[in-house]
């Protein structure tokens, strides 16, 4: 027997979730069946909605590398097809709510329209406009004089190196780094979990000792800022570390307490504490999918997980035959996902497509093509190969922009510019047309798209119902 | 009259880096000097294919016997760079028989060991041969590092007092009195050869010798002009006329390891006929294309689609496999003015030393073109006897003896990894990359963490590489590897700056990051489908996304940096630096603690609606 839902999302990372939860909100019985693991768990756990609307516009204005301060404001001058111009930015507005609702006092940015510019672990500040609230006393436009704790045997914090790289950047703060060694094993694999369970557990009263540690820290020469003197051995605090007001860490302050953590480390550091939003693996990511799940099960959507959608049927809208723009468009009537070699068919009103671009296997390619593999939609690129990338490793790349194209209700659109079909909707990394990591658009697409997705495909449903809902009716 | 040098050498690939070892173990007071790091031309683009002649048994035996000569040499003296790999050369039913036979005939006239293998007994050997293969030659080809070869010999020149410049580009050739300067002309006197000009570049900390830009004229009793492809610009310094004939060649590198024997085609000549492992990887070759300028070429797709394709019919499961990067690198073929092939794989493979007295009627320098890197100890003795000539020095060749440095204590390379409780296969891969100074190296006493998990380099190896070959990180990645697997750097740049910035300045490690992201992003762009593409998109996000590297309001590529105080950061930022307006961003909500300036707070509270438009 095949199971039956209103809606089906296939895929299960931001976007994905984000059409599940807004499609529930409208009152339909919604499923996700999604592969493995999403890019959440790769994910430095900020929500990027629009940093630089007009990044490979020509190099010698400035306008162009500078950060917008308002998002909302800089969607105009985006090209017609970018997403955003196409579900609109009320779409971005209900995306960003509908995740504000799902991840409550884990995230902040909600209070402004503004980005916020947050300290990477490259040194550089990134303009974006949801953070994780560890991340929060971090903010590059806060004064307070901070300092940034690395770990030995850490290779991918650096702190006194990111200091440096930040003053270079010219943020209006103190800022010096230190290298300490984790008071306890930081060999062999895994080790953000193992460090985050140390801290969530206090084992050894770990955070403790790991303060201490942060207060003895002997400086790095050109460190300057916190004045003279210092010395692991001896016991005291460096001199000046009473005017140090924040100290960043990388991103490994627990994973189940991690509220408690932070609270811990600030009180025996006299200082607000952060975290910096990290390379991968990322806790933050790990973090945002747990919540997002939990939003998911008191939503009632049903998630399936390590089931990837291998195949679908396909039947003609009944009553079809008229020719021209009148022809309605084909419905999916079943999809199937692989269980362990056994195919389990599901059918559903509707469909949502949310399988990631190329980096979560929603956007494929060979040699000389480039696919969207589950329902083959049509993906534009250019012929030769060589034109899929430029020559410079920063530069306007054709295959950032690879995707399905979408109109403005989330639609699958086929070569012709007409809906591929009737229900199906798509969001998130596998539609085209923005390049989201020039633009720092990633994670806010995934929202708009996916809350236009998500309610068109209620509106599908609904009408292949016999009692149709009203979806654009207020809740 | 007192010189800089008594042998300026120029060029630093196997030849030029060959030559200054040789000279240098006879006393010779030798310089050499490199306009990039060494390895930088053709050698550090070359297939890694360890010769056994095989491959000129019936077309150039003469090449063939020295390339089995030379095998064995380099075997013995450089046993961590080698991997005793042994070779086939494989025949497919369509491949003509009789040449098979010349094929095995002359391996047997020119001294090279072989044998012949049914198909069966090759697929045992490779199971991932054609089934169509029919029969085959096995013969004792090997892998060779030209990286660490090439490393290894510079160490030991240095060790016997030569002086190694890298990032040190020849921009004129100083000749002191000549009747006659026209050149083409073949007699008449054309002067002395006294010595080079040199302008230093930047690039790495501790090679650099003179500051950036800077010009030095540096004087030298005879040169040595061993620039490769390179040769005949020199040769138009000095006024004389060295015709090499720059020819190109693809290399395509897959993600694991298809074959452990080197696979050859058994036809008579052609491109896209050989597969080498190579550490983790093969990597498949070549094409054969003249070309006018050896720093300037097109890349082109089709000599990666033909590579695949061609070597698909030898081992099939190719067509399916990743490939994560393809290179370049252009021979630096010659042919004495009279012969005029039109192809360049007619050209010979063989080398020649021009003596520019004899030739030109210019004393004091000599060019060597031509040869293989297999042959370039040979190509380096047969030079240096004729240096040592000129100069009226007697001093024995040692080079064919002594072993180069790292490779003395084989055995030890097995203690040291139980010493070190590494786990394998990194011990393991330490063990081959460090050769015996791996003790040295891997005695660390703090943490000493993977940097990069593709190839599994350490820190401690990354460490040690900086200290020998400065902030260079390109050449850092040479020497360990670091970066080369299959996420191309995309996890490990910035790892691999990391440990640079221990030493340098900020600016510098930044500007270092750049060229390694630079420099990876140019190999990489030529295997962009498939897994290598969705590896390229996550790079970009880890690089913009993550750390907003394209935007970095500190710019890229700095170069001010190296001199500049501590602390005076402002000299830090590179091309690309903007300035940001801070004030005007989110500066947290006041329940977090912030110190929101006051811009930004009002920008906050009047349009913070948590529930948007919805
Ligand atoms: C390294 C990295 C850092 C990032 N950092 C940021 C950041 O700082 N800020 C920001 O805003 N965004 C960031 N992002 C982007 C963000 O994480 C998402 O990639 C983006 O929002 C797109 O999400 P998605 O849901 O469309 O795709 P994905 O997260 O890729 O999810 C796609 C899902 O579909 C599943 N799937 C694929 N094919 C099938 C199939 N056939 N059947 C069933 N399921 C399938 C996959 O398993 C996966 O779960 C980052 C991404 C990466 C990779
Ligand atoms: C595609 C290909 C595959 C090959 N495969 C193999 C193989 O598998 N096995 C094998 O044995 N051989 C192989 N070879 C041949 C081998 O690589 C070369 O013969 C050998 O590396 C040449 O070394 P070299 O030192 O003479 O030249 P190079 O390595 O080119 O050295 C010349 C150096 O001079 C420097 N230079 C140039 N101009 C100046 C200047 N003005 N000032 C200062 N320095 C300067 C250059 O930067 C360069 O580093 C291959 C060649 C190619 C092209």
């Amino acid at each position: 027997m095949a199971i039956r839902d209103d809606v089906l999302v296939v895929g299960g990372g931001l976007a994905g979730m984000t059409a599940a939860l807004a499609a529930a909100r409208e009152g339909a019985s919604v499923r996700v069946v999604t592969d493995s693991e999403s890019t959440l768990q790769q994910a430095s756990g900020l929500v990027d909605v629009l940093g630089y609307p007009t990044p490979h516009d020509d190099a010698d204005d400035a306008g162009n590398r500078t950060p917008v301060a308002n998002p909302f404001d800089a969607v105009d001058a985006l090209p017609d097809d970018h997403p955003y111009r196409l579900v609109g930015v009320d779409a971005l507005r209900g995306g960003l709510s509908v995740f504000d609702d799902a991840t409550g006092d884990l995230y902040r940015g909600g209070h402004t329209e503004r980005n916020a510019l947050v300290p990477t672990v490259g040194g550089t500040v990134k303009p974006t406009a949801r953070y994780p609230a560890s991340v929060a006393p971090g903010l590059a436009s806060d004064d307070r004089t901070t300092l940034l704790v690395g770990f030995d045997g850490d290779t991918d914090v650096d702190a006194p190196n990111v200091a440096a790289h930040l003053r270079a950047a010219g943020v209006p703060f103190d800022v010096g780094g230190v290298t300490v060694e984790f008071p306890g094993d930081l060999d062999g694999t895994d080790q953000q979990t193992r460090l985050a369970h140390a801290l969530d557990t206090d084992e050894d009263g770990v955070r403790r000792r790991l303060a201490e540690r942060v207060k003895r820290s002997p400086k790095r020469a050109g460190d300057d800022v916190f004045g003279e003197g210092g010395d692991a051995d001896d016991g005291a605090a460096v001199d000046g570390f009473g005017d140090v007001d924040r100290v960043g860490f990388p991103a490994v302050l627990g994973r189940a307490r991690p509220r408690q953590v932070r609270d811990a480390l600030a009180e025996r550091l006299d200082a607000a504490v952060f975290e910096l939003p990290p390379a991968p693996p990322s806790l933050p990511g790990v973090r945002l999918r747990y919540r997002l799940r939990d939003a998911l099960r008191e939503a009632g959507v049903a998630v399936t997980t390590g089931n990837p959608v291998v195949d679908h049927d396909v039947e003609p809208t009944e009553g079809a035959g008229g020719d021209g723009a009148e022809n309605p468009a084909p419905r999916i009537t079943t999809i199937y996902a692989d269980r362990n070699g056994t195919k389990t068919p599901y059918e559903p009103d509707a469909v949502v497509l949310a399988t990631g671009g190329l980096v979560g296997g929603g956007i494929d390619s060979e040699r000389d093509a480039v696919y969207e593999p589950v329902f083959d939609c049509p993906v534009a690129h250019p012929e030769d190969r060589y034109d899929w990338s430029d020559a410079d490793a920063f530069g306007p790349h054709a295959f950032a922009r690879f995707g399905v194209r979408i109109d403005a209700d989330g639609r699958v659109l086929g070569a012709d510019g007409a809906p591929l079909y009737a229900n199906l909707t798509a969001a998130g990394g596998v539609v085209g047309g923005y390049d989201a990591a020039a633009e720092k658009s990633a994670s806010g697409v995934s929202l708009a798209t996916g809350y236009a997705a998500g309610r068109t495909a209620v509106a599908a449903a609904s009408s292949s119902h016999p009692t149709p809902t009203d979806v654009t009716a207020d809740r | 009259m007192s010189r800089d040098t008594e042998v300026l050498v120029l060029g630093g690939g196997s030849t030029g880096a060959g030559v200054a070892r040789d000279l240098a173990r006879r006393g010779v007071d030798v310089t050499l000097v490199e306009q990039g790091n060494l390895t930088h031309g053709t050698t550090g683009r070359m297939h890694g294919l360890l010769h056994s002649g095989g491959r000129y048994a019936v077309s150039d035996q003469a090449s063939a016997s020295e390339c089995i000569e030379e095998n064995r040499v380099l075997r013995d003296i450089a046993s961590h760079c080698v991997e005793e790999t042994g070779g086939l050369f494989a025949k497919r039913p369509e491949d003509d028989e009789s040449y098979f036979e010349e094929k095995l005939q002359g391996c047997r006239e020119c001294g090279i060991p072989a044998e012949v293998l049914t198909g069966r007994e090759a697929r045992e050997l490779e199971p991932y041969l054609s089934e169509d293969v029919d029969k085959a030659i096995s013969v004792p080809d090997g892998a060779i590092d030209p990286f660490r070869l090439v490393v290894a010999n510079a160490v030991d020149a240095e060790n016997h007092g030569a002086r190694i410049e890298t990032h040190t580009e020849v921009v004129d050739v100083l000749v002191e009195g000549g009747a006659d300067s026209s050149a083409g002309a073949s007699d008449g006197d054309r002067g002395d050869v006294v010595g080079v000009t040199v302008e230093h570049h930047a690039g790495s900390g501790n090679r650099v010798h003179g500051a950036p830009g800077e010009r030095e004229d540096i004087t030298a009793e005879y040169v040595v002009n061993a620039t490769g492809a390179w040769a005949g610009q020199i040769g138009d310094m000095a006024g004389v006329d060295v015709a090499v004939r720059p020819s190109k060649g693809v290399m395509t590198v897959m993600n694991v390891r298809q074959v452990d024997t080197v696979v050859n085609r058994c036809r008579p000549k052609g491109d896209a006929d050989i597969v080498v492992p190579h550490e983790t990887t093969a990597i498949l070759g070549t094409t054969d294309e003249e070309v006018s300028d050896p720093a300037d070429y097109p890349e082109e797709g089709w000599e990666v689609d033909l590579v695949i394709d061609q070597l698909t019919e030898l081992v099939p499961i190719l067509a399916e496999a990743r490939t994560i990067r393809s290179f370049w690198g252009v021979r630096p073929l010659y042919e004495p003015p009279d012969v005029g092939s039109q192809d360049p794989t007619d050209i010979t493979r063989d080398y020649f030393l021009l003596d520019h007295e004899e030739r030109d009627g210019l004393r004091g320098m000599s060019s060597i073109v031509g040869g293989k890197f297999t042959t370039y100890r040979m190509m380096a003795e047969e030079i240096s006897d004729h240096v040592c000539d000129q100069l009226g020095v007697r001093g024995r060749c040692t080079t064919a003896e002594e072993a180069l440095p790292g490779s003395e204590h084989p055995a030890r390379l097995d203690a040291a990894m139980d010493d070190f409780g590494l786990r394998s296969p990194i011990a393991r891969r330490s063990g081959q990359r460090l050769g015996s100074r791996a003790e040295d190296v891997l005695d660390t006493s703090g943490p000493n963490p993977v940097v990069c998990e593709c190839e599994a380099v350490t820190r401690a190896e990354v460490s040690d590489a900086i200290t020998q070959s400065g902030s260079d990180l390109n050449a850092v990645r040479i020497r360990t590897r670091a970066s080369m697997g299959n996420c191309q750097g995309g996890m490990c740049c910035h790892r691999m700056a990391n440990v640079l910035s221990a030493d340098y300045p900020e600016a510098t490690t930044r500007g270092a990051w750049d060229e390694l992201v630079d420099e990876r992003w140019k190999g990489h762009r030529h295997a962009l489908w498939g897994e290598q593409l969705s590896q390229a998109a996550l790079n970009t996000f880890l690089h913009a996304t993550t750390m907003n590297r394209d935007h970095d309001p500190a710019g890229r590529h700095p170069t001010g940096g190296n001199g500049s105080a501590p602390g005076d950061d402002a000299a830090d930022t590179g091309p690309g630096a903007v300035d940001v307006d801070f004030a005007a961003f989110d500066a947290g909500a006041a329940t977090d603690g912030g110190r929101p300036t006051d811009e930004a707070s009002r920008g906050g509270g009047a349009d913070g609606s948590r529930n948007g438009g919805a």
